[in-house]
């Protein structure tokens, strides 16, 4: 038998203190009914003899202290699987929103998720192929990778995700591909935007969806990622999919974190977020993985907005130290119309030496990949004192790196949304771009590869 | 053992009362789901109790049994190619037994208690001993040797040792003392985590750890039984430093702690070490190496607890007379635990909320590191090499666990992004970063590599320097205005950056760097310079000289192989001298 109590003795914001409660489990859900019948969740966050503080999921209002009633489950939030998930949308708690009738489970999953056994793990090493030279090419994604995209306001973020989504392919035959999408506080034209891309491409209806509107409870964006990593588990391991899972925006998750956070009045760490927002990011990111004997794997690619740019906000910084590298936005190469604007310079991924090379890419591919960055690292040094000094200050040598620097961003990262290339095609970018400098300068590519791939004049 | 009543439940913190009899710091097994926690803080019969696992589902009421132990490790034959989580449980066990996830409460063994091994008794009956004595040795892998060591406590004559075959936790020596009570000695002891194994006498470490990295080889050179920082932001290549450093560094036994970090990291370990090759043994790395992983995902007090699980680890070797090097990647993680759970407890903050104590616990971690004189009659001496990587928060160093790190650590290998961005890997900052071993190291060096070598070093430094300065010239009017003499300073330190200090840790030979290897790279250079000055000073170009085909082999030289370095850098040399009389001729300047 259940028990429901009335005894709610305060809620302030998103939290809530309900007494004389016995036989209360940290961590464990409950259910709020209010007066008008309405039933809103909640879970407990600190749980004593005779108290229970709980953290709402929902909205606070309309709550009344005397007459709303709560009941503890005795389980944590769970988000009900099936193969019928495919095509649905969601809400940020695992409703179905899309008018359609609910989707009966095969089973339910705690969405909290385990930590995973690194003896179970897999390293990842396949290569995927997402169209985008600046990504294959020079910071190549691989299956199982966490590969966040660390945009600002403005940038077209959105853009570069969705012709991720629609390009991105397994070299090998027959592979089930899945999209999970998490939208976690975005406007509803964002949110549009991606719906209408994913079902222009017909991509709809091997997509999960799960949606959280800048509108809606800003405590739901907790649960909103969680949800859908339990998706993505449950479509990689048991139904043997590849899936890349995209969740945007992760800073509004922080936010939402915070909220709490301030509420229990916790220390405050940086900018006010809790001191276990990393721990807290890692239970998110570290779900992303290949299991061994398992088909299927989940890769991530959440995408936050830097406030100001600043990579060295918590949200962006704490991200870098979970994640296997990341996708940095360009304002400047944006606002030159080069799209889609990769700061190669500034992105990074981890796992690319393990997925790249004969048999995978191609064998230049490790020689090149970092003949260009050195290469456009130094142009742009070049470009800089150029426009300092003058062009003629610069040395023969310097001048032809700086128009190298220049060839490369139209030519290679510049290709727009929509072209899809070839990892073959980009490579051979990048040789006719390195081309264009003295052999000697090519230090980082083994002779061999430079005799058979250097396109002489 | 009494039992407990848990009072309250806030995340991995728990209270219960009917505490009065458990003592500081001992283990307790939390409801019936059997967590392992740990008392952390005693208040009349409340115990204040950290739990290393989930405790979701966990409420008042339930029951906390004492162990009355202190949270101890198992020491043993058995313990390396190992990898451990957080509290000395092996990874691959759970793996076994709840498949891909690590569920709660579930108990393996920390060393294999079936497995039989070979003990081979070094004492005999009558001899007398005392605590560290060895009296025997198992082969634990192919390469070292399990050393048995009485532990601390016994002492007296032996009445009786086995040899032959037997588990870690069999009796194989029985030891009389001066009272007439014998004991029984098994390969396997305990000792607690928090608590410095004891040895004879602690000494200032001189020799030196050989790393192949020429970077710090050369110029930030770590002493065996030093102490050492890595802080850098993310992305600037702290974990590839390690690794590189715990499969080429020439210590007998490495103990690397995944501290909160990702899972992948330790995965890559796992499924690279085994097919590594060690140069000096010959044999798989994985055979010299223990991990232990606590991942970010897992739970953060165990966190708390894997830097000691690691170090207690790392001191039994080092107490056999090893060479032991510990890893642990990362420290600020390890501090970002203790600031939680002091959060919990509702203690005052000190700088950006961490505890007051955070600078003391560090330097208390460090402080395990150092060349000892172990326990036991034969005055061995082993060493243990500390070196722990720092995330600070946005890459800034001003943060208090960089800071408190570096007030105790002897070496500081400071990581710079612009580097990294670079891809000049590793981004060791060669301008901020030290050593202060630097003494020891040149002592060293004049007897195992050469006293040029100290002096080319040093010299390489100051170009280093000297280029920095003229950097910011260069930048404001221009390399034209630049003199020659000084625009070979520009050269030459370009070729120290980019073909020296750079190293690709991913090349199969690049990767690792003699001693030998890296004298004659620097002999090359310096020959460069000395033949480029008087080529540019008797009036050659010096974008004309720059274009000398050698001068791009000497920027490939560092991917010969090590058995052809001699013959193939002789040829480079030849090529130079050639080449460079040649410019000359041409330009009628002899």
């Amino acid at each position: 038998m259940i028990k429901e109590y009335k005894t709610i003795q305060e809620t302030a914001g998103p939290l809530m203190l309900v007494e004389n409660v016995e036989n209360v489990k940290y961590d464990e859900i409950g259910e709020i009914k209010l007066q008008n019948g309405e039933t809103r969740l909640c879970k407990v966050l600190e749980v004593t003899e005779d108290a229970a503080l709980v953290q709402l999921f929902e909205s606070s209002s309309g709550i009344n202290l005397k007459e709303s009633k709560v009941r503890f489950l005795g389980k944590g939030l769970e988000f009900g699987v099936s193969k019928n998930i495919l095509g649905r949308v969601f809400n940020g708690m695992g409703k179905a929103i899309d008018g359609m009738p609910n989707v009966i489970a095969d089973k339910k999953v705690d969405i909290n998720g385990k930590p995973i056994n690194p003896a179970a793990r897999i390293f990842p090493s396949e290569f995927i192929q997402t169209g985008v030279s600046s990504i294959d090419g020079l910071n190549t994604l691989v299956i199982g990778q966490k590969l966040p995209i660390f945009s600002g306001s403005g940038l077209p973020h959105a853009e570069l995700a969705v012709q991720i989504a629609k390009q991105a392919k397994v070299l090998k035959e027959d592979t089930k591909f899945a999209v999970v999408f998490a939208a976690i506080g975005i406007p509803f034209e964002d949110a549009e935007y991606f719906t209408n891309s994913l079902r222009e491409t017909g991509a709809i209806s091997r997509s999960v969806m799960f949606i959280n509107l800048a509108n809606d409870p800003a405590v739901e964006r907790i649960s909103t990622p969680r949800m859908a990593l339990t998706a993505a588990e449950y479509l990689a391991y048991e139904e043997n999919m590849q899936v890349l899972v995209i969740m945007t925006d992760m800073t509004n998750y922080a936010e939402a974190l915070r909220e709490v956070s301030a509420a229990r009045k916790e220390i405050p760490g940086r900018r006010a977020y809790p001191g276990y927002l990393y721990t807290d990011l890692s239970t998110i990111y570290e779900r992303a993985g290949k299991i061994k004997g398992k088909e299927g794997s989940v890769t991530m690619i959440p995408i936050l907005t830097m406030p100001e740019d600043d990579k060295t906000h918590p949200v962006p910084d704490l991200t870098g130290y979970i994640t296997e590298g990341q996708i940095v936005l360009s304002r400047d190469l944006n606002k030159r119309g080069m799209t889609p604007p990769v700061d190669v310079l500034l992105s990074l991924s981890r796992l690319k030496n393990e997925g790249i090379g004969k048999g995978k890419t191609r064998e230049d591919h490790s020689g090149v990949l970092n003949q260009l960055f050195a290469s456009y690292a130094r142009g742009k040094d070049a470009k800089e004192l150029m426009a300092i000094l003058g062009e003629s200050a610069l040395s023969e040598l310097d001048r032809m790196y700086a128009k190298f620097a220049d060839d490369f961003e139209k030519e290679f990262i510049a290709q727009g949304f929509d072209a899809n290339r070839s990892i073959e095609e980009t490579l051979n970018i990048g040789w006719k771009l390195l081309s264009t400098l003295p052999k000697q300068e090519l230090k980082r590519i083994k002779d061999v590869f430079i005799d058979k791939y250097y396109v002489e004049d | 053992m009494k039992q407990g009543i848990i009072t309250k439940v806030a995340g991995p913190l728990v209270i219960a009362k009917g505490m009065e009899e458990a003592n500081m710091f001992d283990v307790v097994k939390v409801s019936d789901k059997n967590l392992i926690g740990e008392i952390i803080e005693m208040h009349g019969e409340n115990a204040s109790i950290q739990v290393y696992e989930e405790t979701s589902g966990v409420g008042p009421g339930e029951k906390i049994v004492q162990t009355g132990m202190p949270l101890s490790v198992e020491l043993g034959p058995g313990m390396l190619t190992s990898i451990y989580d957080g509290i000395q449980r092996p990874l691959d066990k759970i793996y076994q037994k709840t498949g891909k996830n690590i569920e709660r409460g579930v108990e393996v063994n920390s060393i294999d208690k079936e497995r039989k091994w070979t003990f081979v008794p070094k004492k005999h009956v009558g001899d007398t001993i005392k605590p560290g004595d060895i009296i025997g040795i198992v082969q634990e892998t192919k390469v070292i040797e399990c050393r048995i060591m009485v532990p601390v406590g016994v002492e007296g004559i032996i009445k009786e040792i086995k040899s032959g075959d037997h588990t870690v936790v069999e009796d194989i020596c029985m030891v009389e003392d001066k009272k007439g009570k014998m004991h029984a000695i098994q390969m396997m002891q305990k000792w607690p985590v928090r608590k410095p194994r004891k040895v004879a006498k602690k000494l200032n470490p001189d020799d030196m750890l050989v790393t192949g990295q020429r970077v710090i080889d050369t110029f930030f050179p770590i002493a065996k039984g030093g102490t050492c920082a890595i802080p850098g932001a993310f992305g600037s290549g702290k974990t590839v430093i390690q690794h590189q450093l715990a499969k080429w560094a020439d210590a007998d036994i490495i103990i690397y702690v995944g501290c909160g970090e990702r899972g992948n990291e330790m995965t890559e370990v796992l499924t690279e070490f085994p097919n590594l090759i060690d140069p000096r043994t010959k044999d798989s790395l994985m055979n010299r190496t223990v991990l232990i992983a606590n991942t970010s995902d897992m739970p953060v007090a165990a966190r708390e607890a894997s830097i000691y699980t690691g170090i207690t680890i790392a001191e039994y070797y080092r107490d056999m007379g090893y060479n032991v090097a510990l890893m642990a990647d990362s420290t600020s993680r390890w501090a970002e635990a203790l600031r939680e759970m002091s959060g919990r407890l509702e203690e005052m903050p000190g700088e950006e909320g961490y505890p007051a104590y955070l600078g003391s616990r560090i330097a208390e971690f460090y402080e395990r590191a150092g060349k000892v004189e172990c326990l036991g009659g034969d005055g061995r001496i082993g060493t243990l090499t500390v070196i722990g990587a720092v995330s600070p928060a946005g890459g800034d160093i001003s943060e208090p666990v960089s800071q408190s790190s570096l007030r105790i650590v002897k070496v500081f290998w400071g990581l710079d992004a612009g580097l990294a961005a670079k891809r000049h890997f590793p981004s060791i900052n060669w301008l901020t970063s030290y050593s202060l071993y630097k003494e020891q190291a040149e002592k060293w060096e004049r007897e195992n590599i050469s006293d040029e070598f100290v002096s080319l070093k040093n010299e390489a430094m100051s170009i280093l320097q000297e280029e920095a300065k003229l950097q910011e010239i260069v930048q404001l009017v221009g390399i034209d205005a630049v003199s020659s003499k000084d625009r070979v300073t520009l050269e030459v330190a370009r070729i120290l950056r980019e073909d020296y200090l750079a190293q690709d840790a991913f090349d199969d030979v690049d990767a690792y760097a003699s001693s030998h290897k890296q004298e004659r790279i620097l002999k090359m250079i310096f020959k460069f310079y000395d033949k480029m000055s008087k080529a540019v000073l008797a009036g050659v170009n010096v974008e004309e000289y720059t274009k000398l085909s050698y001068v791009a082999r000497i920027g490939k030289a560092k991917f010969i192989e090590e058995e052809k370095v001699d013959n193939e850098f002789d040829e480079i040399e030849k090529a130079m001298e050639r080449e460079t009389d040649e410019i000359m001729e041409k330009g009628g300047l002899v």
